[in-house]
């Protein structure tokens, strides 16, 4: 049963790089940039909903969508000011700067919200469902975030399969001369997957700090790198692959802490990861793009 | 908005000294980054004590200057020229453990006398005769602990809960480790976690719960402590838990709900409802300027100037004088007087530079501290 | 170098080496002179050793990123290798060798074998995956040495050297001295660590880059830069090729963490965490990939300027951050660039 119950706290701590790693992922597989900024947007939006829910006493839902589109349009603005006009600068300038918009948005946090942490209030409360006489519980929380992980990223692959903008996506992700060429507004095309990856960052930011309620201006750094870490895992650009990865890092982590060393399992963690690089170069589900000559 | 007002307005006191003769005092802490929080507070504690003394304009006036170390020891160094650039003549040294040792350093061969409000690793102080603390050091508050829950038989079996890439943490778990079966405590359950892996603590609570534990020792500060007492609560583990003073600011968090901390105890040289003038006082001033309730870093930070106001004073010290013979002046103050503050009273400090004073052991009870004993 | 080779290169190649060269000799003379005749700062003259450091971790980064054009995102993992070895053989030798220059170079050169040690055991799988594979890895193996050092216990007594991990369990005899304290890192350091051997570390980690680069093999790297399969099927070994320069690189950047650790009397693995990482790959891309008169440049300009912000007290970081961002658009973006050129006297002959 504690083996179970481990499990299950994976899964839980799963969930959460899981939510996270969607947004990096597919920010990643349409723009072809590794946004450092992702995990400090999720505390914005964090905190947006605690100051919703907390001083305004709004509906926590409420909260989640004021949130979402508060870092919508961050997302839109920190795009436009500082990523697109490196649209054709080396990528490693780009991630450059989105570091240092991490770097930005963290000590805006500060200044605004102080260093003092908060205790975030759980959107469904902390209750939890209890199996097998209270053996096992699974916590409300957790149900809800593998359900919001599910239906984001079924709306996702139906939104970039179906849609008129989710295939200028993939286009551009295929090859972004091509897609010019067909007539699709690259630029736009990009602006909008921000929006996109930086809305699901506030509902990420609701979850994580619904299931771990303390609120701090890092409270995204960490968390933000685990979950790129759980995106290239599941391989990145791939969007089962960030649910898959992010799930499996978390069991990998809390069965590291429970069966091989609490002071050592990020080490572990970061060592399974190399092996299945090793093993699979693109991650768990990540496609092998052969080079042509 | 008020909060810029109140802070331009404390400038404006501070500043205002620095038009007569006034000593310079500088210290070092993480203003930024994830430890800003302990930082912050010694800072603004820091700001009230020397406001208060300053308005009261007797012959002791102070001109603060706290710079960001950012809680890294390289930066702690710069941030320490920057104050000497200053001209400094007295230290508060560095708010956490790490920057401190290495500010010490700098102390000691510069001849610059340094109290530091919290740095309590032992390697602080040690070999450097003109470096105090305010604070406990680490290994005491692991003896202490231990003894204190071995004497008043609280539990048999005892959990540890440490953080591990954290000094602080790790300093006070070794002595309460190597003290606890002196004291007939049996140690069943020993868990770490570090920065990255801190918000789920399922495993090291499960592993404290089979092995049978009655209470778990949580040396920390109050942030990680306050997700697993709620991770506890959720998984139905209700043992005694027991803290240092790191553990002292959980019920002022905000949106913390106290009946999560019912019955906790801890170790802590402050507590901000204690009912005596001197602390109100404080707590009321540092609401008003920062909209917050001081924690135990902000006492430390306020009671830093006060001893330096009643050593200074003592001394005869005038700020015309140079840091060098400043400092002997204070060793030699330092290591004979008696100095009675928010932290504690009838404190003294030894030759090198540990304090002791007492102390309390608090039981949180209906969402406040009140005394064990 | 040899004066042949030198003049073998290509006349613009040779006229940046020889100016890197000049610069940073004039730049140590200034600098020593001020630091001598007291004009400089304490503040200034507290950083002139870690910015020795940091501009020897530009040089080498730059030889991963620029020059075989690998993003390497766990760089600091090697500095902090050279690190606790450097002290620690430092600590050793402390009454073998009383003169604490020698101890300080020899200490260095024991940093550098370690962690070139470490970049070769780390090169065998990482070298193997590309792009951001390769990236994510190298992240992993800078946590994963943090994770180890975080809980390495390493001590000598009068039986010989003591290791242990996890927890303390040295056991001493009366009289040892326990050296690496886990988490606490290691303290008491000598503070041997002096502006002059930075200096000729800096000129030294110059010169073997600039001599791998204009050889054989450094043309051989930009050939694997550049298009790995025509250099494949040409013939050359990749593999070997990389590793050399990874190897390499790792070496140099342990012989800076070991400067790095002895300006200070404590270090801790956390120091040498993710941040300190991509610090080091700020410098190398905004003083341009492959350029390294540009990373120390930039190793230096951004070390001093959170310091010189220090008037700002709370905006200090937030400046920071803004001035990194304008500084990014303002080299990487086509518009402003063409600006900013117009401004550049020498535009005219790079035309040419």
């Amino acid at each position: 049963m504690t083996f179970l119950n481990f499990f299950i706290s994976g899964i839980s701590l799963g969930s959460i790089y899981a939510i996270i790693a969607l947004g990096y992922t597919m920010v990643y597989g349409i723009a072809k940039m590794l946004n450092f900024a992702h995990g400090d947007v999720i505390m914005v939006g964090a905190y947006v909903c605690f100051y919703a829910t907390s001083r305004y006493g709004l509906n926590p839902f409420l909260g989640i969508v004021i949130a979402m589109i508060i870092c919508t349009l961050l997302g839109i603005i920190v795009e436009r000011l500082a990523y697109k006009p490196l649209r054709q600068a080396p990528s490693l300038a780009v991630l450059i700067t989105a570091i240092g918009m991490s770097y930005f948005l963290q000590n805006t946090a500060l200044l605004l919200w102080s260093s003092n942490p908060k205790v975030f209030p759980s959107i469904i409360g902390r209750g939890a469902f209890k199996l097998f006489d209270g053996e096992l519980s699974i916590s409300h929380i957790t149900a809800l975030t593998i359900g919001a992980c599910l239906v984001i990223m079924a709306v996702l692959t139906l939104f970039i399969s179906k849609t008129k903008m989710g295939k200028a996506m993939r286009a551009c992700s295929e090859d972004k001369g091509a897609a010019q060429l067909m007539g699709i507004n690259v630029n736009a095309t990009i602006s909008m997957t921000f929006a996109i990856g930086s809305g699901l960052a506030a509902v990420a930011g609701a979850l994580l700090c619904s299931a771990y309620p303390t609120l701090m201006p890092t409270t995204g750094s960490l968390p933000g790198i685990k979950a790129f870490t759980a995106a290239v895992f599941g391989g990145i650009g791939s969007i089962p692959g960030a649910f898959l990865g992010g799930l499996m890092l978390g069991v990998i982590e809390i069965f590291a802490k429970a069966y091989i060393s609490s002071q050592l399992s990020d080490a572990v963690v970061f060592g399974v990861l190399i092996v299945v690089l090793l093993v699979k170069p693109a991650g768990l589900l990540g496609k092998m793009t052969q080079e042509k000559v | 908005m008020k909060k810029v007002l109140v802070c331009s307005l404390l400038v404006l006191a501070m500043s205002a000294s620095a038009f007569g003769a006034a000593f310079k005092i500088g210290g070092t802490g993480p203003l930024t980054g994830g430890a800003a929080i302990y930082g912050n507070a010694a800072k603004n504690g820091a700001e009230i004590a020397v406001a208060e003394i300053n308005a009261m304009g007797g012959d002791i006036q102070f001109d603060l200057r706290y710079e960001d170390d950012t809680h890294d020891a390289e930066k702690a160094v710069n941030a320490y020229n920057a104050l000497k650039d200053w001209g400094m003549q007295i230290s508060l040294g560095s708010v956490t453990s790490k920057p401190a040792e290495a500010t010490a350093a700098e102390n000691f061969s510069d001849r610059i006398f340094a109290l530091t409000p919290s740095a309590s690793s032992a390697a602080v102080t040690e070999g450097k005769d003109n470096v105090f603390q305010m604070c406990f050091v680490d290994p005491n508050q692991g003896t202490a602990s231990a003894q204190y829950i071995g004497e008043k038989g609280f539990a048999k079996k005892v959990a540890v809960i440490w953080k591990n890439d954290d000094v602080y943490s790790k300093g006070v778990r070794d002595t309460f480790v190597a003290n606890a079966g002196k004291y007939g405590l049996e140690i069943v359950s020993e868990t770490a976690f570090a920065d990255g892996n801190d918000t789920d603590f399922s495993v090291q609570l499960t592993d404290a719960k089979e092995k049978g534990a009655e209470l778990v020792f949580l040396p920390m500060y109050y942030q990680p402590a306050s997700l697993i007492l709620a991770q506890a609560q959720a998984m139905g583990y209700a043992p005694k838990w027991f803290g240092i003073d790191g553990m002292d600011g959980i019920l002022t968090m905000e949106g913390f709900d106290k009946s999560l901390a019912e019955g906790v105890m801890l170790l802590t040289p402050f507590n901000a409802d204690a009912k005596d003038d001197k602390t109100q006082k404080f707590v009321k001033t540092y609401q008003e300027k920062f909209g917050e309730i001081p924690n135990q870093f902000a006492a430390d930070g306020y009671d830093c100037v006060y001893a330096y106001c009643q050593a200074l004073a003592q001394a005869k010290a005038t700020p015309d004088m140079s840091a060098e013979d400043l400092c002997g002046k204070m060793i030699e103050q330092f290591t004979t007087m008696t100095f009675n503050g928010l932290t504690g009273e009838n404190v003294k400090w030894s030759k090198n530079g540990e304090v002791t004073k007492d102390p309390k052991g608090m039981v949180i009870k209906n969402g406040a501290y009140v005394g064990l004993d | 170098m040899t004066m042949r080779r030198l003049i073998n290169l290509k006349r613009v190649e040779a006229r940046r080496i020889y100016l890197t060269y000049a610069i940073v000799i004039a730049a140590y003379i200034i600098c020593q002179v001020m630091s001598s005749t007291k004009f400089l700062s304490s503040s200034m003259r507290g950083m002139l050793v870690p910015i020795c450091a940091y501009m020897v971790m530009a040089v080498s980064l730059n030889l991963v990123v620029g020059i075989l054009g690998e993003l390497s995102l766990g760089h600091a993992g090697f500095m902090s290798v050279g690190a606790f070895s450097g002290v620690a053989a430092a600590v050793l030798m402390q009454s073998v060798i009383p003169f604490a220059p020698v101890r300080l170079a020899i200490a260095m050169i024991i940093a550098a074998v370690f962690a070139a040690a470490a970049g070769f055991i780390i090169g065998i799988p990482v070298l193997r995956l590309k792009g951001d594979y390769l990236a994510i890895v190298t992240l992993a193996f800078g946590e994963i040495i943090k994770s180890i050092l975080n809980n390495f216990y390493f001590g000598i007594d009068s039986q010989g050297l003591q290791f242990s991990m996890l927890t303390d369990t040295t056991r001493l005899l009366p009289g040892g001295k326990l050296i690496i304290k886990g988490p606490m890192g290691i303290g008491g350091i000598q503070k041997i660590a002096t502006f002059p051997a930075g200096f000729i570390l800096l000129m030294i980690s110059l010169m073997i880059v600039f001599n791998l680069v204009n050889s054989r093999s450094g043309r051989a790297f930009m050939a694997i830069r550049d298009d790995r399969i025509a250099a494949e099927s040409i013939g050359l070994d990749i593999t070997k090729y990389k590793m050399t320069a990874f190897v390499m690189s790792a070496a140099l950047a342990g012989a800076a963490g070991a400067l790095f650790a002895m300006n200070y009397s404590t270090i801790v693995a956390n120091k040498f965490d993710f941040n300190t990482s991509i610090l080091i790959l700020v410098f190398v891309v905004l003083g341009g990939q492959g350029n390294m008169l540009g990373g120390i440049i930039a190793a230096a300009v951004l070390t001093i300027l959170p310091e010189k912000l220090r008037s700002f007290s709370e905006y200090r970081m937030l400046l920071y951050a803004i001035v990194l961002i304008v500084m990014m658009l303002a080299t990487n973006n086509a518009e402003i660039k063409e600006f900013i050129s117009r401004f550049n006297p020498f535009r005219h002959k790079e035309a040419e």
